[in-house]
């Protein structure tokens, strides 16, 4: 499953790693947008088997973030 | 040497200077980013300079140097970024530049809000009861009993309600303070925080003054900005629906002495706190000019932009205190690129259509232009709409007015919230506080 990101904005932190599992509403990255630091939330459980992102990053709205397998 | 501005900002303030700077006929340089390219501050400007670092706004070595390249002799700083760095204004200076700003000594000395805080007191300008610097959670606990409970605990290099938390109990405050260093450290580079009485029902009252080289200051009366979320200011208004012409004098008085105990010349803003028994105490100065500038404009019939850019030029201040008469009412609402329905959620994207409001007595700072789009890499505040009415029934009517009339496509704002605002009962009776907007937009959700 493709985590996206409905807003652009710079990535500030990626709260995961490639192998964890995650469950529905866990923290997984933290996005910048408008120098209001936004939470992005796993919408469902999981195990990350790809980030496509990392700090610094600038994402655009529809951007992929994580991949869950 | 002929005289000439560089601006070293972005958004509505870049414009707002650069059309001040044309109508005192300064020839004018603007600065942008990719970001940017399509904003208004850079097709308005006589000259643009492009900056491939994106964060260009912030490198100061870059501003000077840009400036010496296009021979200017000043540079305005607008506010944020470098608006209230000392070094900044200390750089300008060494290169030979006027910073339109005042000295850094006196932004190094109310920077630090809790230095500030002590030549206040000092000064005799009344303080919001409070600590010293915070070291541990024991030290901060203890500081906080002596304060009595609810505290506000604040970074010492903070500004514009970032790095607050309130703990109303010894375990939040625990669980509280690490966070409020860690978001301090981030936000501002520094950890330190300390301690503040919170206050149940307070006003945000704030007081423009002006000074210039010689010594001269004055008050040019109050802003009310209470309407906040999130301690961010969303409207504002002068003058105070609270306020009355003997604590205008007091306030006022309080606000020049404040300013004349750090030296200050130009604009700045000294905002206080203000109890329902109408106690004020001093929060902090802003020593730059505000977002919410306008409105004291609207009220006094004086340009603060073009004030500053005298005084910055040697200028004696041209006006005295007794010019200065608050005269009918003036409103400011933030247009920001927000989605209230969604928390406040920021909304960068394309702006399809834009139509400003153009009724009589309305203005609109803003930087937008049909097709530009809003980058997430700035603040969300993509324009401001002021109004002036004879008095604030008038001002609420020009506002709503203003509000239904402007059009802008393609990213939800706040305008219609703040048009929501318009009509409520509690607002337009003046009965409000810094929590009100919080708990009325509860109520309308």
């Amino acid at each position: 499953m493709e985590i996206k990101t409905d807003m652009a904005g710079l990535v500030e932190s990626v709260l995961v790693a490639v192998g964890d599992v995650i469950e529905t509403g866990q923290k997984i990255l933290l996005l910048e947008s408008m120098k209001t630091i936004m939470e992005v939330n796993s919408p469902s459980d999981g195990k990350v088997i790809e980030i496509k992102c990392e700090s610094g990053d600038f994402v655009d709205e529809g951007d992929i973030l994580v991949i869950l397998g | 040497m002929s005289k000439k501005v560089l601006v070293a900002n972005r958004g509505e303030i870049a414009v707002r200077v650069i059309r001040c700077c044309k109508v005192m006929d300064i020839p004018v340089v603007s600065v942008y980013t990719e970001a940017d390219k399509d904003s208004l501050h850079v097709s308005l400007a006589d000259e643009s300079i492009f900056m491939e670092d994106r964060r260009g706004y912030l490198n100061g070595d870059t501003l000077i140097a840009l400036a010496k390249e296009t021979g200017c002799d000043a540079v305005h700083p607008g506010y944020g970024f470098l608006a209230e760095n000392a070094e900044f204004a200390d750089k300008c200076k060494e290169s030979g530049l006027i910073f339109i700003g005042p000295s850094a000594k006196s932004i190094e000395a109310m920077g630090l809000k809790l230095e500030a805080r002590k030549l206040m007191q000092d000064s005799g300008v009344p303080v919001v009861p409070g600590s010293g610097l915070i070291e541990s959670i024991e030290s901060g606990l203890a500081e906080a009993e002596a304060i009595g409970y609810p505290v506000m605990i604040k970074a010492s290099a903070g500004g514009g309600g970032r790095g607050i938390r309130v703990a109303m109990n010894k375990e939040q405050f625990c669980e509280l303070l690490p966070a409020a260093q860690k978001e301090s450290e981030v936000a501002f580079g520094s950890s330190e925080v300390y301690l503040e009485k919170y206050f149940d029902k307070p006003r945000h009252i704030e007081i423009q003054v002006i000074g210039d080289h010689f010594g001269n200051i004055i008050h040019m009366g109050e802003r009310e900005c209470s309407i906040q979320r999130r301690r961010q200011k969303l409207l504002e208004e002068s003058p105070s629906p609270v306020m009355n012409e003997a604590l205008r004098d007091k306030m006022g008085s309080a606000a020049v002495r404040a300013a004349q105990t750090v030296g200050y010349y130009g604009c700045g803003t000294v905002e206080f706190l203000v109890d329902e028994e109408m106690n004020y105490y001093f929060l902090e100065m802003n020593t730059r000019i505000q977002v919410e500038h306008p409105v004291t404009e609207m009220v006094t019939g004086f340009d603060l932009i073009k004030e500053q850019i005298k005084i910055a030029y040697g200028e004696p201040l041209s006006i005295k205190q007794q010019d200065i008469t608050l005269k009918g009412w003036s409103i400011e609402c933030r247009i920001n690129a927000e989605d209230h329905e969604k928390n406040f959620k920021p909304t960068p994207g394309l702006i399809e259509r834009f139509y400003p409001p153009m009724g009589p007595w309305s203005r609109m700072d803003t930087y937008l232009v049909e097709g530009i789009k809003i980058t997430p890499l700035f603040d969300s505040l993509i324009g401001k709409v002021i109004v002036w009415g004879h008095d604030r029934k008038e001002a609420i009517s020009r506002m709503r007015l203003a509000l239904d009339e402007m059009v802008i496509d393609g990213v939800p704002t706040t305008a219609p919230v703040l048009r929501k605002l318009l009509d409520d009962e509690e607002f337009i009776a003046g009965r409000f506080d810094n929590n009100y907007l919080e708990k009325w937009l509860k109520t309308i959700l």
